[in-house]
């Protein structure tokens, strides 16, 4: 049995975050606008507390063990020695990226580097935007992500001390991707880190941004990132979120996109590590024109759980989103997709479409899929499907029958299931590396050989 | 090559196969015939290995060895190939990386080394060329979005590459237009050699006008009933299957739980 999210455990766990809050605020500080705004974020964690099961949105996610560890913030922790070699398994090869690397939530400069950049391109640790230009982020930065009714941003938004600032002038092209490696680790006490990122894409820019979330076991950590996405008109963008921290990591994420007019925006989440991972990504189309590909993969085995929520909203007319998220669970893990799709009153011409997909690989194994469509629109284009199920036997047989042994024949046929997602990676070394890391999640996965 | 002794097959509780005889020596192509539900696909799937098919009575010996006690993927291995009535459709596997990964296991069986990628391509080539298939289609998923004729062009296809010594086909003639059926028929010619036998199994007499069998057998309810030569197909196509089942005294109905 699983230990039950008790109310009573949570108010105090909920103190704890607050005291703490109160002894590292001063240290914490920021502009006098940030100042009140951290507050303000506490005040609305305080008066929210964290959720418990008979939230809706946390029905199969237990936080009870999150909640019993005792996670002291980064700032107040000492940081761990991480090397450069530490972090090659994160990396994609001969991909040419900048990088700017974090430890818990800390810009690393020795683990960080600049390739050459278009003029007016800034990618910079938001702590030093802070101090150098705090009246440019007043504009954006806590602007998207609502603290008000999600405890987690609440937290984040009171404790964020540093992250990532990408900006991209108007119709500047950012060839290389930018690489944001976030690394999680503990020495003695559990650690929790509250990175913050901010892109700002310019009208007519174009960039690709990969965020890798990396750590190692036994290290216990907590990571509660948020990411903040606004995409002017005509923007695209591309981006990569890769869940690769240990087993004994805890990690909520949450993405909030506002897209404008005829903007182009893709995210792609694929969920391999952590012991606990929720996803949640909330993008808006704030004017006409814009298109949205959301993916997700979450492969996951042991006692792992990982949930993707995401709530995509058609405020503006003729803009489209397509949503496609696979699971492949394995041993006694768990895996939520829970996708809201709203079609505004005013949103006519809305296509959408989305699709779950789950692949049980065990009986212990579990998922819960919910998918979700409001339409107070009339003139739209929208369906969403969502499917359980196990290894087709007809097909594992076919495969069989022409000389490939069953259990190689059971893991071409889970990685195929991957590739629909994999396949629309489109910056070559990362899915290359993608492919690689499913295929050695594989049981006896090594046999496999080259890519399929 | 293949002996079938007394071959007592059931599905789903229900006997299907109710005493098989067959021997099919290299170089000669058997055909099997008969109606609907008569056993001719449990038949072909329980050579292939299909594990639903319980076995209840009898033996099948391939080259002597004891096919029934094989895993499928070794009989594919030790040359079985069974071209199937309803091939699947795997998404997100490419068919050049299923054909070769097969290849390959069949190759490792035999203690081989795995085929050189520039053979492999010649070699695959070739043989796409016989069944008429163009170069984009090794790419795509296997057999994804496929029409019911590249289905079955692929099955011979595979069939080309792979050089099995037993080839079972499984209604390879359902679902093609006359076109299709005259490439399959000449893929499935061309393959025929003295040191290969054939094992066809199908409905309608249409694809022993092109695959000429040296033997054919009615199968009726479990049995074989009647065996000939490609005359007796002939004769099927032209007066069906009914005046068989009057000449054949039909055994007592088993009760049916």
């Amino acid at each position: 049995m699983r230990p039950v999210t008790t109310v009573a455990a949570s108010v105090d766990t909920k103190q704890t975050y607050v005291a703490d809050f109160a002894s590292s605020e001063r240290e914490l500080g920021g502009p006098e606008w940030l100042r009140a705004v951290r507050k303000k974020a506490i005040g609305h964690f305080e008066a929210l507390g964290f959720p418990t099961q008979k939230h809706e949105q946390w029905k199969f996610t237990n936080l009870a063990t999150l909640l019993r560890i005792p996670f002291k913030p980064a700032i107040l922790g000492r940081p761990g020695g991480v090397v450069a070699e530490n972090l090659d398994p994160f990396t994609f090869g001969v991909l040419k990226t900048s990088q700017l690397v974090f430890v818990n939530g800390r810009y690393a400069p020795r683990l960080s580097y600049l390739r050459s950049l278009p003029e007016g391109v800034r990618v910079a640790p938001l702590a030093e935007m802070l101090r150098a230009e705090p009246e440019t982020l007043e504009k954006h930065l806590t602007r998207y992500a609502q603290f008000e009714d999600d405890p987690f941003v609440a937290l984040n938004t009171a404790f964020f001390q540093d992250g990532a600032y990408v900006e991209v002038p108007k119709g500047t092209v950012v060839g290389e991707p930018i690489h944001l490696l976030f690394v999680s680790t503990s020495r003695d006490l559990p650690i929790v880190a509250h990175p913050r990122n901010l892109i700002l894409m310019g009208a007519g820019s174009q960039a690709t941004v990969i965020e890798s979330y990396a750590g190692w076991a036994p290290d216990v950590t907590f990571t509660n990132a948020v990411t903040e996405v606004a995409p002017g008109p005509g923007a695209v963008l591309d981006h990569y979120k890769i869940q690769r921290e240990a087993e004994t990591a805890f990690h909520i994420a949450t993405m909030t996109v506002h897209q404008d007019r005829d903007s182009s925006f893709s995210a792609h989440s694929i969920s391999l590590g952590g012991g606990l991972v929720r996803n949640y990504v909330h993008t808006l189309f704030r004017a006409p024109g814009g298109s949205l590909t959301l993916n997700g993969l979450y492969m996951t085995a042991g006692n792992q759980q990982a949930d993707n929520y995401t709530r995509i909203d058609h405020v503006a007319p003729a803009c489209t989103s397509v949503e496609l998220y696979r699971g492949i669970l394995g041993g006694r893990s768990r895996g939520v997709f829970n996708g809201n799709i709203y079609v505004r009153k005013d949103a006519q011409k809305t296509v959408a479409r989305q699709t779950n997909k789950n692949l049980l690989l065990s009986k212990e194994a579990f998922v819960d899929s919910t998918p979700g469509l409001e339409i107070l629109a009339d003139d739209v284009k929208c369906n969403h499907s969502s499917t359980i199920g196990q290894l087709d036997e007809n097909a594992v047989f076919y495969l069989r029958s022409r000389g490939i042994d069953e259990e190689a024949a059971r893991n071409i046929l889970t990685y195929a299931f991957a590739a629909d997602v994999v396949n629309q990676v489109k910056v070559a070394p990362v899915r290359i590396k993608l492919d690689q890391l499913i295929v050695s999640r594989l049981p006896r996965g090594a046999g496999l050989g080259e890519t399929l | 090559m293949l002996e079938i002794k007394d071959l007592h097959v059931k599905v789903a509780g229900k006997e299907i196969l109710k005493g098989i005889d067959l021997s099919i020596n290299a170089g000669e192509v058997h055909a099997v015939m008969g109606p609907n539900g008569s056993g001719k696909t449990t038949l072909a799937q329980v050579l292939a290995g299909r594990v639903t098919y319980e076995v209840t009575g009898g033996r099948a010996r391939f080259e002597g060895k004891d096919l029934l006690a094989m895993k499928p993927e070794d009989r594919a291995r030790e040359g079985v190939f069974m071209a199937f009535q309803y091939p699947v459709e795997i998404p997100g596997v490419s068919n050049a990386y299923f054909l070769k990964a097969a290849l390959n296991a069949i190759r490792k069986y035999h203690g081989r080394e795995e085929i050189d990628a520039m053979d492999f391509v010649s070699l695959v080539q070739d043989k796409a060329k016989l069944l008429g298939l163009d170069e984009t289609f090794m790419k795509r998923g296997l057999n994804e979005g496929f029409s019911g004729g590249e289905k079955k062009k692929n099955e011979v296809f595979q069939m080309a590459v792979l050089e099995p010594k037993l080839c079972v086909l499984d209604e390879t003639d359902s679902g093609l237009d006359i076109d299709a059926l005259r490439v399959v028929a000449n893929g499935i010619n061309a393959m025929r050699s003295p040191t290969r036998a054939m094992l066809v199994v199908t409905h309608y007499q249409r694809l022993l006008d092109y695959v000429i069998p040296d033997f054919v057998h009615v199968l009726v309810d479990g049995k074989i009933v009647k065996s000939g030569d490609a005359d007796l197909a002939r004769n099927l196509e032209k007066h069906g299957y009914g005046w068989i089942l009057e000449e054949t005294p039909r055994p007592p109905q088993a009760a049916r739980a």
